[in-house]
């Protein structure tokens, strides 16, 4: 009888807890009129099992009764979880994202028919401030002014000419199907996807691929001078995840071309005054007024004030977060502060764990190593990768008792022609660097620390003639022999993969809006349209057409009702509580006074980034990185050493504030990968994967970009989803075999 | 093959563009001869932040050789002893054990010091702003293989634009002359058809920005050529003269 009654008790109990469980999940669910339908559902239900449940309590107690009391209370629990489950989060619907109706090829035809505009005697009347000259900031910058904005434009390089994308080396995509292989809009598109591993949004990627043509007229027009072949036409390349050749050149300088074309529009605006240009200036922070961003926090980094500056709107393309790694091919300066300044001001973060690693760097060579120089994937177009077949010619290899060309035809492995025949040399990025890792692991490596691969142009120079390699590739050969000191028309290079770009950055919807109405973000620092791995000479692709063609329209239409607001007092409290914080923060830096230098430090990020949040990923490592990334913060905040002030130049200042940040990032990097519990791109997760050691991506449960939101210093961020959901391509695994 | 060397470096200091700048010497010990001269001077300053002394500032970015951020005047030589490469390309391996190298910033009147071995040179973004552009608006711009150019003029006007803005020209002459980094520009432009339109305008409007920025007058001594990181080459300035004539004579 008592043992009755306790079954009795316990079931009630669970009645209780599921009808918690309801009252609990609808708090939290968002208001959209579906998810309330099925929570009124799922309530009723509820509602009635318990009056059964009533029913059968009143009932003689018999054992069965109870078993089917306690059984039924269970299902009401599970039914409650499974119909909440997954809308208990947030979600950005397609409308949220402000993703156009119709189909994919007139989306943005219909956008740009219907977007409202402001008309040029407004145009004068409103502010903008544009932070980065990269290809993305000068493009933009120099496009908004040329409409007859009033553009504000911030670099940290003493010119915009020297933007990290004066680096880029091989080239530029477009869709012109100048060399007739079958080249189109939907192929750039599609390869584009597939490239992304189905994780980048399809409307953002279309337009993307319709606008890459506009971007080479664009750029010939203002004098770039492309690679031409001898019929004066223009000449192209193909590069990795592609079979035809739609990649523009300009030798193997294409960023700086592409940059000084970008940097000679923003001159000519400079000099008519319409932009004004604070270069050696860095930004510490925006300035959010009633939930729109209406200016920045500066710093003059030769004087060491800090100062205010107000916008109708705000554009960052302030670049990639890759040197959070320290060692990284990006340049000194590349940082990811503007990302976190406006992430903590409640932008969304969106996939920080996705980055790149590129697999033809030069190798690390020693603890002063300052960073990484890589060596263009246009090299992979006559380059064979390879490494020896057998293990005792590696280790001759690594003990420097034989060199490259000593090893055979028969006993060297072409492991990228081998497993991906198909495309062999030219697989995407994310496929070539897992492939040089996993020979390393085995052993394999061919210098004297075991991670390095083989890139040889000896057949190349058999086939074409030296003159022909060294024309294409004359001073990225000459840039190897600088740094190595070995020959590469004679030895082959040693290569091995380094971190070179990040695909994850600041969410923007389709009008490269952030989640702050007036913030846009442009370029590398944004998340758009590149998925989990970016394919080869499609960064410049999206800075350009970002900055050029689609940042000028969209912005329009949130500055069209922006026309009557006047130009706001920088004296506002708003203003003076943005700059304060960071003068707090400033002399807190300046105060510490520890015994370790910044670069120390951000080493020690750097090790800890590689080894775990790196090419190979796994839920215990990442674990490790983040109990690790916590102790580096306490040391760094309690133990940092900072000489000079604050007043005029401090370089060590400047990177301390950077470094603050990174690690930050490192950390939201570890979260994301951990959440992300499958394998795509260029985010490997070691516990999925096929037998062969291929990516395997879990769509049913990852299909979605996720956005973190910001929820306080030392709080767990909000992830918010963006599902992913194709419309128009099928999603299929990534095969570059056949 | 990695080796080390001690060196000695005899560095410029000079705390802001007003101050009176003095030279500094340092011992630095096992520098790997495969570092490169930037990376000698992290360690430099790595050992001057554990002395808790000012570390040396100097500019740098890409440290590829593209940007044209960093600007050493090293023994007496623009980029240092080494041909056709920037500050940041230049390895220890091309010093001596034991030798005493000398690092001072451009010297220019129209590249003031910031601090130390930072120069200002704003003064080359001004000449460009003057007029080294084609004058289109983004957008309404003809399809890109509308007008062939040939290859050969195409080639050259690569070379030309391969100019990194470096100053090493500049610092390099005993005038303190722009004209090869104007001469880049103008050739560049002059060689392409898109960019004859305004040639003449634009040599002249440049030329006259230069002068008008404190820049010397070019006496064809070639030490800029010499110097060069990108072997942009005289005959730019040739080419520039031309060009330069042509408007005046048209005026
Ligand atoms: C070595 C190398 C080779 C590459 N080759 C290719 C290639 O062949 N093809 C290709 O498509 N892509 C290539 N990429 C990638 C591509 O170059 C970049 O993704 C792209 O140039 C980024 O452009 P961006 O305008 O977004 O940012 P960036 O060029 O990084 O510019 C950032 C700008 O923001 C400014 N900034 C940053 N923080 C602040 C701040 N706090 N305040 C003020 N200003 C700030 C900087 O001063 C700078 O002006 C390469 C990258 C590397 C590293
Ligand atoms: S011409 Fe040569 S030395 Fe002069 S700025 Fe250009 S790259 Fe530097
Ligand atoms: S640091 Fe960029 S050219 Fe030397």
């Amino acid at each position: 009888m008592a043992k009755k009654q306790n079954i009795i008790d316990e079931a009630k109990e669970a009645i209780q807890k599921a009808a918690e469980t309801v009252t609990e999940t609808v708090k939290d669910v968002v208001e959209d009129e579906k998810t309330q339908k099925i929570v009124k559902q799922v309530k009723q239900t509820a509602e009635k099992v318990a009056d059964k449940v009533q029913e059968i309590i009143d009932a003689p107690e018999t054992k069965e009764a109870a078993d089917a009391l306690k059984d039924a209370a269970g299902k009401v629990a599970d039914a409650v979880k499974a119909a909440v489950s997954g809308k208990s989060e947030k979600i950005i619907t397609p409308k949220d994202a402000k993703i156009p109706e119709g189909p994919l090829a007139e989306k943005w035809t219909n956008y740009k028919a219907h977007q409202k505009l402001v008309n040029p005697a407004n145009k004068r009347r409103l502010d903008i401030i544009v932070v980065g000259t990269g290809l993305a900031g000068a493009s933009a910058a120099a496009s908004l002014a040329e409409m007859g904005f009033n553009v504000l434009n911030f670099c940290i390089q003493d010119s915009p000419r020297r933007a990290h994308s004066i680096a880029a080396q091989g080239g530029i995509n477009a869709a012109k199907n100048y060399q007739n292989d079958g080249d189109s809009v939907y192929r750039l598109f599609y390869d584009t996807i597939k490239g992304g591993d189905y994780r980048a949004r399809e409307a953002n990627v279309y337009r993307l691929a319709e606008v890459s043509n506009n971007i080479i007229d664009q750029c010939v027009a203002q004098g770039v001078p492309f690679a031409r072949d001898y019929g004066g036409l223009l000449d192209n390349r193909s590069f990795g995840g592609a079979q035809v050749s739609r990649t523009f050149y300009a030798k193997g300088q294409t960023g700086q071309q592409l940059l000084l074309g970008a940097y000679s529009a923003l001159s000519r605006q400079i000099g008519k005054g319409t932009v004004k240009m604070y270069s050696r200036y860095e930004m510490l922070d925006v300035v959010v007024i009633e939930g729109r961003a209406r200016g920045i926090i500066a710093r003059n980094l030769v004087t060491g004030r800090i100062e205010r500056f107000f916008g109708h709107a705000v554009v960052i393309g302030t670049g990639g977060y890759g040197n959070t790694f320290f060692l990284s091919t990006n340049a000194m300066a590349s940082n990811g502060s503007v990302a976190m300044q406006i992430y903590r001001k409640g932008a969304y973060f969106a996939n920080p764990a996705y980055a790149q690693i590129h697999p033809t760097c030069i190798p690390v060579h020693g603890d002063f190593q300052s960073k990484l120089t890589l060596m263009s994937e246009s090299l992979r177009n006559d380059g064979r990768i390879w490494v020896p077949k057998k293990l005792e010619d590696a280790k001759a290899l690594q003990a420097g008792k034989l060199k490259g060309r000593d090893i055979p035809e028969e006993d060297r492995d072409y492991y990228l022609e081998r497993r991906y025949p198909a495309f062999g040399n030219l697989v995407p990025r994310d496929v070539a660097s897992r492939a040089a890792k996993e020979r390393c692991d085995a052993g394999y490596g061919v210098n004297s620390t075991g991670l390095a691969v083989f890139l040889d142009f000896s057949d190349a120079i058999k086939r074409l003639g030296k003159d022909v390699v060294a024309a294409k590739y004359g001073n990225l050969f000459q840039m190897y022999e600088k740094i190595v000191d070995e020959n590469p028309y004679e030895d082959p290079m040693m290569i091995f993969p380094a971190i070179h770009y990040t695909m994850g950055g600041i969410w923007v919807d389709y009008e490269l809006q952030t989640s702050i109405k007036g913030l846009f973000c442009i370029g590398e620092a944004n998340f758009s349209d590149h998925g989990a791995n970016r394919l080869g000479a499609s960064a410049l692709m999206q800075g350009l057409a970002d900055g050029y063609f689609v940042l000028p329209y969209t912005i329009q239409n949130y500055l069209s009702d922006q026309i009557t607001v006047p130009r706001m007092s920088t004296d506002l409290k708003e203003f003076a509580d943005a700059e304060k914080a960071v003068e707090a923060k400033i002399s807190k830096l300046m105060g510490i006074q520890g015994k370790r230098s910044v670069d120390s430090i951000h080493r020690e990020l750097g090790l800890v980034m590689w080894d775990f949040v790196g090419m190979g990923r796994t839920a215990e490592g990442l674990k490790t990185a983040l109990v690790k990334i916590k102790e580096i913060k306490k040391e760094f905040w309690s133990n940092v050493y900072i000489p000079g002030t604050a007043e005029g130049l401090n370089v060590e200042l400047e990177k301390a504030l950077r470094l603050a940040d990174f690690i930050e990032i490192g950390e939201l990097m570890a979260r994301d990968a951990l959440n992300r519990e499958e394998s795509c791109g260029g985010h490997f997760r070691e516990e999925y994967q096929t037998p062969e050691g291929e990516a395997l991506r879990q769509d049913d449960k990852f299909s979605y970009v996720s956005c973190w939101k910001y929820q306080g210093e030392d709080q767990e961020p909000e992830l918010i989803k963006e599902p992913l959901d194709y419309e128009f391509v099928q999603r299929q695994t990534r095969n570059y075999k056949a | 093959m990695e080796k080390t060397i001690n060196i000695k470096v005899k560095v410029w200091r000079q705390a802001g563009p007003k101050a009176k700048g003095h030279f500094e010497t340092f011992e630095l010990n096992n520098i790997s001869t495969d570092s490169s001269f930037l990376e000698m001077i992290d360690v430099l300053n790595e050992k001057l932040i554990s002395e808790r002394r000012e570390p040396i500032a100097f500019d740098h970015d890409c440290r590829e050789g593209i940007c044209g951020m960093c600007s050493l005047y090293i023994n007496g030589h623009p980029h240092g002893p080494d041909d056709e490469i920037t500050t940041c390309q230049l390895h220890m391996r091309k010093f001596k054990d034991g030798e005493t190298i000398t690092i001072e910033p451009w010297r220019s009147a129209a590249f003031p010091v910031i601090k130390d071995l930072m120069v200002d040179r704003r003064a080359f973004d001004k000449i460009i702003q003057a007029g080294g552009f084609i004058s289109v608006n983004t957008g309404g711009v003809p399809d890109a293989n509308a007008i062939p150019i040939p290859k050969k003029n195409a080639d050259l006007a690569m070379d030309a634009a391969s100019c990194i803005g470096c100053g090493a020209c500049v610092a390099a002459c005993k005038n303190g002359s722009a004209m090869l980094f104007v001469s880049a520009k103008v050739s560049q432009l002059a060689l392409l058809p898109q960019g004859q339109v305004e040639a003449a305008r634009r040599a002249k409007a440049m030329v006259a920005k230069m002068d008008e920025l404190g820049f010397g007058n070019c006496t064809n001594t070639g030490a800029c050529a010499a110097e060069c990181p990108k072997g942009v080459k005289l005959s730019n300035i040739a080419r520039l003269n031309r060009e330069y004539l042509c408007a005046k004579l048209k005026d």
